[in-house]
């Protein structure tokens, strides 16, 4: 069988770019206002989005732009990762339990402190009852979620791979994210992967 | 496609600092779990099993520092002696928080979980590292990825590792859930009112090698439920795929399943999930257990724990009493181990189940000699 | 009390984070889980906490929480009976 790049998205430095074209840019002087306003070009009616942290709200939008066209129910895997796991979060929540006078432990805010939740989120999005894994690495490791792209492609585990490198903390942010599908007009390479994630 | 074994492995936790250690505690059933009060984990007294790091007795190299790296470093080192580094070999860690508690004093560099992981690779000369952090399922999934990374010939071998310790930070985040016991966790009971926590690390070697290897790992699976991101599904959507996946894979009658070592949380919603998915897939008369009333929840630890336990129980031809247990408490019956009996297990079915709608199931067959 | 009820109303939208909601859009007998406002088991335990950190309120048993949480009209009453700050 052979595979295609279908979709690929950047977003980072209050820009979205789509297939290398650009999509969406901001002016927004906070993350949280970016991931809002990009939130409102994606046009859509999804009040969890408002409830997430930022990580997740990455995933939300950048999976909503590469699986656009992706029926709900397809066997679309989800192998995300990133540097900072969820300490972005982990942070504010260590906040919120610092100070004895002001102990107020936050469930909202806990259950966002696992990097897989934003897995969670997009599974439950694209009504995908999936194959999914969240890693954790120094950088985007392209020979290991390449080699485990293809395995859940020749597994016959999944139809379809949805790649995402989700890196946020604090102030900084990155997202690069990809769909690995029969369809397409980029072949699939862990080389053009590369290429296409250092543009 | 490869084949994947396991070979050695070694536990770190309140009942032991070794694999038989910890099997003769569990088999005359001893559990780590006692009442603490440590107000700067908890205001409130709390149920939990702490590992008492006076125990060791060991002069630790300079660079392991804290709680976990000692306990990483005590799980791995017998490993990596039994089975040398060699060839393209990884550091695969699981863990759910990693040195968290770095954060009080605002070390978040040193918090980073791939910092941690090249730290161990880097002392025991394993040249390169990943962290799978995927909540409770972490220790099941690691081993997955093991076995899937060595099938497609991106590595020789693993080591894998999991741990994770007991913080202020995972204690009030339980606690602010209502999900901690009142007393020791009851899995499965009609009177089990959540889980404790609790602290442990484990590690084994993975290898294409046949020669020498316990367990071969048949298949594997990880699939979300799609429904929550804290709650369980209720149709044990995602628990009941991801056992018909690693059961297609494998190859095998479900039938021969000996043994099924389940995760067992003791809150309301798990338990009953996982006996609704354990009917789904049609294996509620096999035997099972969950080990959290040994040894607390142990996050990203429990399933390498676990999994540990289950290779031992499978080698001595035991099955371990699911702790706890007395009168059924899921809608749906499952078989329930109520004392360790004798039986002839070869096929070990292993899951687990975790926030963000994770599952994994994975299923070992023990090597013939 | 209909001071109380408007105050839960926006503490609520901001403890929950219900951006496209105002207080106007919740009638006081309105229920807040399943089809109402659509909240689920998190903002339970979430309003758990609001009535701890606000009113000094502690709920221990979450299953206490479904009938105080039924709409804004129960949740002031229990917070005017109960309230310690």
């Amino acid at each position: 069988m052979e595979y295609f790049i279908h979709t690929y998205c950047h977003i980072k430095e209050n820009t979205i770019s789509v297939n290398g074209e650009p999509f969406f840019a901001s002016a927004a002087l906070t993350v949280p206002e970016f991931l809002k306003e990009a939130y409102q070009k994606l046009a859509i009616s999804y009040p969890k989005f408002h409830k997430m942290d930022k990580m997740s709200k990455l995933a939300l939008i950048s999976s909503e732009i590469t699986l656009k066209g992706v029926e709900n129910g397809e066997n679309v895997a989800l192998v995300f990762s990133n540097c900072a796991a969820s300490l972005d979060t982990d942070i504010n929540y260590q906040e919120s339990i610092s100070l004895p006078d002001n102990y107020y432990p936050s469930p909202a805010v806990f259950v966002y402190t696992l990097p897989n939740i934003c897995v969670g989120e997009v599974s439950i999005r694209h009504g995908l009852n999936t194959e999914n894994a969240f890693f954790v690495s120094a950088g985007f490791d392209a020979d290991k979620i390449n080699a485990y792209t293809e395995y859940l492609l020749q597994s016959g585990k999944a139809e379809k791979v949805l790649v995402g490198w989700l890196e946020v903390l604090e102030n900084n942010y990155e997202c690069f994210m990809y769909l690995v599908d029969t369809k397409g007009s980029i072949p699939y390479s862990k080389q053009q992967i590369i290429t296409i994630y250092n543009r | 496609m490869l084949k994947a074994y396991i070979h050695s492995y070694n536990l770190i936790t309140p009942l032991g600092l070794s694999v038989s250690e910890n099997w003769q505690a569990v088999i005359s059933g001893k559990s780590g779990i006692q009442q603490q009060h440590i107000p700067n984990v908890l205001p409130d007294p709390f149920f939990a099993a702490i590992i008492d790091e006076q125990k060791s007795g060991t002069d630790f190299p300079s660079e392991i520092i804290t709680k976990l790296e000692k306990m990483l470093y005590l799980a791995l080192l017998p490993v990596v002696k039994a089975d040398p580094v060699q060839g393209r070999s990884l550091l695969i860690l699981s863990s759910t928080k990693g040195n968290i508690e770095l954060l009080e004093q605002h070390r978040v560099q040193e918090a980073h979980l791939s910092v941690l992981a090249n730290k161990i690779a880097h002392f025991f000369g394993i040249k390169d590292a990943l962290v799978v952090s995927n909540a409770c399922v972490s220790g099941v999934m690691a081993v997955g990825t093991a076995k899937r990374l060595i099938q497609m010939e991106e590595i020789d071998s693993a080591y894998v590792i999991a741990g994770d310790v007991l913080t202020a930070f995972v204690v009030s985040g339980f606690q602010s859930f209502q999900a901690l016991s009142d007393g020791v966790c009851r899995p499965y009971d009609r009177d089990r009112n959540g889980i404790n926590i609790g602290e442990g690390a484990a590690a084994c070697f993975i290898s294409a090698e046949k020669e020498n290897a316990v367990f071969e790992i048949l298949g594997d699976a990880n699939i979300n439920d799609a429904n929550h991101i804290s709650g369980p599904s209720r149709t044990g959507e995602g628990l009941h795929r991801s056992i018909e996946s690693a059961i297609a894979e494998a190859q095998i009658d479900r039938r021969e399943i000996d043994f099924v070592s389940l995760h067992g949380t003791a809150t309301l919603y798990n338990d009953e999930m996982e006996a609704i998915a354990m009917n789904r897939s049609q294996l509620q008369d096999i035997p099972c257990n969950s080990m959290k009333a040994y040894y607390g929840h142990t996050l990203g630890a429990s399933g390498l724990i676990e999994l540990i336990l289950s290779m031992e129980s499978a080698k001595k031809g035991t099955l371990i009493p699911s702790k706890g247990f007395e009168n059924t408490g899921t809608t749906q019956e499952i078989n329930v181990i109520r004392k360790a009996e004798e039986k002839q297990i070869d096929l070990i079915l292993k899951t687990a189940s975790g926030f963000g709608g994770s599952n994994s199931a994975l299923i070992l067959k023990k090597c013939t000699i | 009390m209909s001071d109380l009820k408007e105050e839960l109303k926006s503490k609520i939208i901001s403890v929950l984070n219900l951006e496209d909601v105002t207080t106007a859009d919740i009638a006081d007998a309105d229920p807040l889980f399943g089809d109402g406002l659509g909240l689920d088991s998190i903002d339970a335990l979430e309003l758990i906490v609001l009535l701890d950190k606000d009113y000094g309120i502690k709920l221990t048993d979450p299953k206490q929480g479904k009938a105080i949480f039924e709409s804004i009209n129960t949740m002031a009453e229990y917070i005017t009976a109960n309230r310690t700050k």
